[in-house]
């Protein structure tokens, strides 16, 4: 830690159960590691890849056909901020599996601009994740990652891919963008996993 | 609220490859490897300067990836993916 | 060169610049000293750990040519500082930072955007907001060396409240031979300016700047916008595009 500047408090803390290292915020920071695609609705598609290379396709009219659910979760990012109960509403990742056959333990989240992401499939099911299109009641900006993001909050937020286009099944663990550079493969923010190592 | 979108360019990578070169990096010609442009670290687009994951380098013809800088407690970690070669100032 | 290390600075002094912005007169012991054009790393630290780190270009000539024109001595660093609403790190230093606290800083660093008193190129400067800092420094550098190579300065802003070193910049216009300053006001210009308030155009560069059969040097530093509108205005006006260097800030500058 470096020496400690008089006065400065930075981002605001509370006495509320965080993460450890993290810090509350009431607003919603925008990172980003390139420019924010725009994806017209009649094109969007997302897409599982199965490990044996079978593909299923769902277009924006049936994934809003499919059940949604209404979701408020607290979300954590491995910048250190964290935001309590934001309203999400998606379809549960496990209704896309209904219609899938894998044998892969893992999944590579991959996103409209490039982006991508590693999470294991059980992370993914059982009411753990989201293909969400809605944020606080509002369709989803295309800078927070509209028209749909992954949202899978219990691992640290970079998981929650943006501008989510599909899922790849791999047998074998493989890293994404940020894990290539030197962030955690798995990502829980209760065991402090931000960096490779952790 | 109005969302413009956030990037700096290259001049902001200067602090961060300091302390990992012994020269100075921003003056340094770098060649993308996607579409061959030629020109100085300091005219790429950088994305993610401020409190971002890491640091995103763009090519600002192609605007692929052609370095990322990633600062953890205990490494640093370059990506220097879309560099066919960088020509450094002695 | 070693490797880049954090300094202890502490900040010797203030003056403000405009509402909302401020310089601060840093004493760094040891400080190598500077390019023009270069900036340093500024690192805060909050006494629960947390922290925050901005980059800032320096204001100041290498020796110490400060405002007031008298040398600060080598160990001393300006920077201004422009508050940003809701900005951590440029609120507090334009805020509460208090003379004799001790702030981190690591530099200088850059080697781009930087002008050096060797060059032999007339040089044109253009603005946007606080992007007039690097350029002041080169300005500041220009009258420190004794160069006498043509400078011009477009300074675009948005009232002339905004202006940073106003002051200072009427009465170099006037000493500093061969330094010329305009100003292009984008929301409301003053009584008698005789350009209408607007965004800077080719008519302004081609008015105030240097043509581009000149060769000059040229540095453009401002909002990302600008930088953009600016550079494309030189090209379109036949500038080669590797003699325009630029330094972009974002949009928020935190």
């Amino acid at each position: 830690m470096g020496i400690v500047t008089p006065g400065f408090t930075g981002r605001r803390r509370s006495d509320v159960n965080l993460p450890p290292g993290q810090y509350l915020t009431e607003d919603f920071p925008v990172l980003s590691a390139g420019p924010t695609p725009r994806i017209p609705l009649d094109t969007w598609e997302f897409v599982i890849v199965t490990e044996t290379g079978e593909k299923h396709t769902w277009s924006w009219a049936q994934l809003m056909a499919m059940p949604s659910e209404d979701v408020t979760v607290d979300i954590h990012c491995v910048t250190k901020w964290s935001k309590l109960g934001t309203r999400w509403r998606g379809v549960p990742v496990s209704a896309f599996f209904d219609e899938v056959e894998t044998a892969a333990d893992f999944a590579m989240a991959v996103s409209y601009g490039g982006y991508t992401t590693n999470v294991p499939l059980d992370d993914l099911l059982d009411g753990q994740a989201w293909v969400a299109y809605k944020f606080d009641d509002d369709d989803l900006a295309p800078e927070h990652g509209g028209p749909a993001r992954l949202v899978v909050p219990h691992l640290y937020f970079w998981k929650s891919a943006k501008w989510v286009r599909g899922l790849r099944m791999m047998l074998e663990d493989e890293p994404g963008f940020w894990e290539t550079a030197g962030y955690h493969d798995y990502g829980d923010p209760w065991r402090e996993q931000r960096y490779q190592g952790d | 609220m109005a969302f413009t979108e956030t990037f700096t360019d290259g001049n902001a990578l200067a602090g961060p490859l300091r302390e990992i070169f012994a020269l100075e990096m921003t003056s340094a010609d770098g060649r993308c490897v996607t579409c061959g442009r030629t020109g100085p670290v300091a005219d790429l687009r950088v994305y993610g300067h401020e409190n971002g994951p890491g640091l995103v380098a763009r090519c600002p013809g192609c605007e692929e990836i052609v370095l990322r800088l990633v600062v953890t407690p205990e490494r640093v970690w370059l990506d220097l993916r879309g560099l066919v070669s960088l020509a450094v100032i002695r | 060169m070693s490797r880049l290390a954090w300094r202890v600075a502490y900040l010797r002094e203030v003056r403000d610049e405009t509402p909302s912005a401020r310089t601060l007169v840093l004493d760094v012991p040891g400080w190598p000293g500077h390019l023009p054009g270069q900036h340093v790393d500024v690192r805060l630290t909050a006494p629960d750990g947390y922290s925050a780190q901005r980059s800032y270009s320096i204001a100041s000539a290498a020796d110490g040519d400060a405002a007031d024109g008298e040398a600060a001595g080598g160990d001393t660093v300006e920077l201004t500082v422009q508050r940003v609403p809701d900005g951590e790190v440029s609120s507090y230093l334009a805020g509460p930072y208090a003379v004799g606290d001790p702030v981190e800083l690591r530099g200088p660093v850059g080697g781009w955007f930087v002008w050096r008193p060797a060059d032999l190129a007339p040089v044109l400067l253009i603005a946007g907001g606080s992007g007039v800092v690097p350029l002041m420094s080169m300005i500041r550098a220009r009258a420190a060396a004794g160069s006498r190579m043509p400078f011009r300065l477009v300074y675009s802003a948005r009232t002339p409240e905004d202006v940073l070193y106003a002051e200072e910049l009427k009465r170099r216009a006037l000493s500093d031979r061969g330094l010329d300053v305009s100003y292009v006001y984008t929301r409301r210009a003053p009584d008698g300016h005789g350009r209408p308030a607007g965004r800077l155009t080719a008519v302004d560069l081609a008015e105030w700047g240097w043509p581009p059969e000149f060769e000059p040097a040229v540095f453009v530093c401002g909002p990302t916008g600008f930088v953009e509108a600016a550079a494309d205005l030189l090209v379109d006006a036949g500038h080669d595009p590797r003699r325009i260097k630029t330094e972009r800030f974002g949009p928020t500058g935190g």
